[in-house]
C-alpha cells in the first residue's frame, strides 16, 4: 500500500515535471505500457521449396585495436572469478583474420513476408561478471532467458530506442528472467549499472535471417526466399556496413564483408 | 545541547549544510560512476533497506542513506528555527528547505523509476544546489555575522536599495548557478557516446565553456569590488577564496573533459575520471556557497555601513 502511494506521488510529480519542462525525455518517447508490438501489414509466408541461402564471412583489415582492461575492483565476488587480467571483449579478431560478435542480418527485402515467433528461448547469461554471449540476436517477441550464474547481484538494463526501456535487478544465482522485445531494433545495448564494465547487445528483427559471427567469423542464413536483399553487418565498435545481394531460386550466394580498423 | 541555544542552532545549521555538501558529493559520485540505475527500485533498494553494497549499489544506496540523514537533519532544523529564531523570514526559509528536501527525494525517486530522464536528472542536480544554498543561507544567518539588518533587501523610497558591490555579488551567485545548471545539462546529456564514440563538442559543452568566461568575469569583478570596501577583511578573504576556487574549477573542468575523452576508449570510467568530475561538482558547489555568503554579508554591511562580518569576529555570539 505504501509503495503504491509512493508510486502515485512519483507518477504525479513526474507528469507535472514533464509538462512543465516541455517533455522530450527518454521516458516520454517510449511506447506506452501495454502497447502492442509494431504493426506490420500481414504478409505471406515464404515458399521455402525454392529457398536459397546466403553465406559469408566478416574479415578484419588493419591493426586490431587493443581492448581496454576491465577492473573489477568494485565487487570482490567478480575479482575472485578471474585468475588473470580481464579485457573487454568489444573487438575479437579471430586467428583466421575474421571478426567475432558481428550481427549479420537481412535488413531489407523481406517486407512482404511474415514469420512466426520461434518458441525456443534465446539465452543471455551473466557469468563471471560478464555477459555471455556478448552479442545475441532474437526475433520480435521471442523470449530471452536471462540467467545470473554469478554469486552477486546484477541489474539488467536494456537501453532501446524503439522498445520500452526497463531495468530489473537479479539476485545472486537468482531465478531466470524471461523477457522479450515487441519491436524490431538493431541493436539494443544492455548494461549492468552495478558493474559498469558489463555491456551486451541484442539485435531484434522480425524474421529469422540473422546470425552472430563466432570464432570462425562466418555466417549462414538458411532458407532465404528468392529476392533482392540488403545484408547488414553490425559491430559495436566499427558500426554497420551493407551489401546488396540477389538470391535466385534454390541459389546459394556468398557475401563477404571486410571491416577496416 | 547546553549553552546558548542560538549558538547551538547555528552549529546545527552548519552541520546540516556540511551534511548537504557531503550529499552533493555523494550524488556526483553516483553520476560519475554511472551508478544511478544500479538500484532499479525506489524507495527500497533491491527490495531491501540495506542491500549488498557492491559496485554501483554502494554509490547509489550511500547517496540515499546520506539523503535520508540530511532529510532528518532538515526536519530538526526547521522545527528548531521555528522555536528559537525570532526573524520570521528565516523561519520560513527553514520550512522552505524542508519542503525542498522532500521534493528532492521524490525527484530522485522519479529519476530512478523513469530511467534517468534528462529533464528530471538535471532538475534533481539543480534543486540539490538550490537546497544546499538554502542551508548555507540558514547557517550564515544563524551565525554571529548574520544577525544584521537585511531590510535593504526590500527596496523602498526610504531605502535606496543595495549598493553596486552587493548587487554585483548577488548577480555572481546567479551567474554561478546558471553555470552549474549548464554543467548539469552537459553531464546528463552532452557526453552520450555513439558506437564509435561521440564527439564531446556539443552545444551544451560550448555553452558551459562560454559561460565559464562569464563566471570568471563576475568572480574577478566581485573580488575587486569587495577589495575596495573599507574594513571588510573577511569579505576580502572570501573574494580571494572565490578567485582561487574559480581557478581550481577551471583546471578541474579541463580535467573532466580529458577524463570523458579518455573514457570513450575504456571499458569503464577510470578512477581518475571519477575523482576529477566529482571534484568539479564539489568545487562548483563551494564556489556557489562562497559567493552566496559574500553576498549575504555585503547585504547587511551595506545597511549598517560597517563590516558586520569583521565586527562579529571580535565579539562573542549574541542573538
Amino acid at each position: 500500500m505504501q509503495s503504491k502511494m509512493f508510486s502515485l506521488v512519483a507518477l504525479g510529480s513526474f507528469l507535472f515535471l514533464t509538462v512543465s519542462c516541455g517533455g522530450g525525455d527518454k521516458a516520454a518517447e517510449a511506447p506506452p505500457a501495454g502497447e502492442p508490438a509494431e504493426k506490420k501489414v500481414e504478409g505471406k509466408t515464404p515458399d521455402l521449396s525454392q529457398a536459397g541461402s546466403i553465406t559469408g564471412k566478416v574479415s578484419f583489415e588493419g591493426v586490431p585495436p587493443k581492448n581496454a582492461r576491465i577492473r573489477m575492483d568494485a565487487d570482490p565476488v567478480c575479482i575472485k572469478q578471474h585468475s588473470d587480467k580481464v579485457y573487454s571483449d568489444a573487438v575479437i579478431v579471430n586467428e583466421n583474420g575474421t571478426l567475432s560478435n558481428v550481427f549479420v542480418w537481412i535488413k531489407t527485402g523481406l517486407e512482404q513476408y511474415t514469420f512466426p515467433t520461434p518458441s525456443e528461448q534465446a539465452t543471455l547469461d551473466q557469468k563471471s561478471c560478464l555477459y555471455t554471449p556478448h552479442v545475441i540476436g532474437v526475433q520480435v517477441k521471442q523470449e530471452i532467458k536471462i540467467l545470473n550464474s554469478d554469486p552477486t547481484t546484477h541489474n539488467i538494463h536494456p537501453l532501446p530506442k524503439n522498445n520500452r526501456e526497463w531495468n530489473q535487478s537479479q539476485r545472486a544465482l537468482g531465478n531466470p528472467l524471461i523477457k522479450s522485445f515487441p519491436r524490431s531494433e538493431v541493436m539494443i545495448p544492455v548494461k549492468c549499472n552495478v558493474h559498469p564494465w558489463m555491456k551486451s547487445y541484442v539485435g531484434v528483427v522480425d524474421h529469422p535471417y540473422f546470425m552472430v559471427t563466432g570464432a570462425e567469423g562466418t555466417f549462414e542464413l538458411k532458407d532465404v526466399p528468392p529476392g533482392d536483399y540488403v545484408i547488414e553487418a553490425w559491430h559495436e565498435k566499427f558500426g554497420a556496413t551493407e551489401q546488396k545481394v540477389t538470391v535466385g531460386a534454390s541459389e546459394s550466394k556468398e557475401v563477404s564483408f571486410s571491416i577496416k580498423s | 545541547m547546553g549553552g546558548d541555544p542560538s549558538r547551538g542552532l547555528h552549529r546545527f545549521a552548519v552541520m546540516t549544510a556540511i551534511a548537504c555538501f557531503v550529499l552533493v558529493v555523494a550524488g556526483a559520485l553516483v553520476t560519475s560512476n554511472d551508478a544511478g540505475l544500479s538500484v532499479p527500485d525506489w524507495p527500497l533498494s533491491h527490495g531491501s533497506l540495506l542491500p549488498n553494497m557492491v559496485g554501483g549499489i554502494f554509490y547509489e544506496h550511500s547517496h540515499r542513506l546520506i539523503a535520508a540523514t540530511v532529510g532528518l537533519l532538515t526536519i530538526v532544523l526547521a522545527f528548531w528555527l521555528q522555536k528559537s529564531e525570532p526573524r520570521s523570514w528565516i523561519r520560513r526559509i527553514g520550512w522552505l528547505a524542508l519542503g525542498m528536501v522532500v521534493a528532492q527525494g521524490v525527484l530522485g525517486g522519479i529519476a530512478v523509476l523513469f530511467f534517468l530522464p534528462t529533464s528530471v536528472s538535471v532538475a534533481h542536480a539543480c534543486l540539490g544546489q538550490i537546497f544546499f544554498c538554502l542551508l548555507v543561507t540558514l547557517a550564515y544567518l544563524t551565525s554571529p555575522s548574520g544577525q544584521g539588518d537585511y531590510s535593504l533587501l526590500h527596496r523602498s523610497r526610504a531605502r535606496p536599495g543595495l549598493d553596486r558591490q552587493t548587487k554585483m555579488a548577488s548577480l555572481t551567485v546567479l551567474v554561478i548557478f546558471v553555470q552549474l545548471m549548464l554543467g548539469a545539462i552537459l553531464r546528463h546529456t552532452g557526453t552520450v557516446g555513439g558506437s564509435k564514440g561521440a564527439t564531446l563538442v556539443t552545444s551544451a559543452l560550448l555553452a558551459h565553456l562560454f559561460w565559464a568566461l562569464v563566471v570568471g568575469g563576475f568572480v574577478v569583478a566581485t573580488a575587486f569590488a569587495v577589495l575596495g570596501r573599507p574594513g571588510a577583511a573577511s569579505s576580502n578573504r572570501l573574494g580571494y577564496l572565490m578567485v582561487f576556487l574559480f581557478g581550481l574549477q577551471l583546471l578541474l573542468g579541463l580535467g573532466a573533459y580529458w577524463a570523458r575523452v579518455v573514457h570513450l576508449q575504456q571499458a569503464q570510467l577510470l578512477l581518475s575520471g571519477v575523482v576529477i568530475t566529482t571534484c568539479h561538482v564539489a568545487v562548483g558547489a563551494l564556489l556557489l556557497a562562497g559567493s552566496l555568503i559574500l553576498s549575504l554579508s555585503l547585504a547587511q554591511q551595506t545597511e549598517s555601513g560597517d563590516a558586520l562580518l569583521d565586527l562579529h569576529e571580535s565579539k562573542g555570539f549574541s542573538s
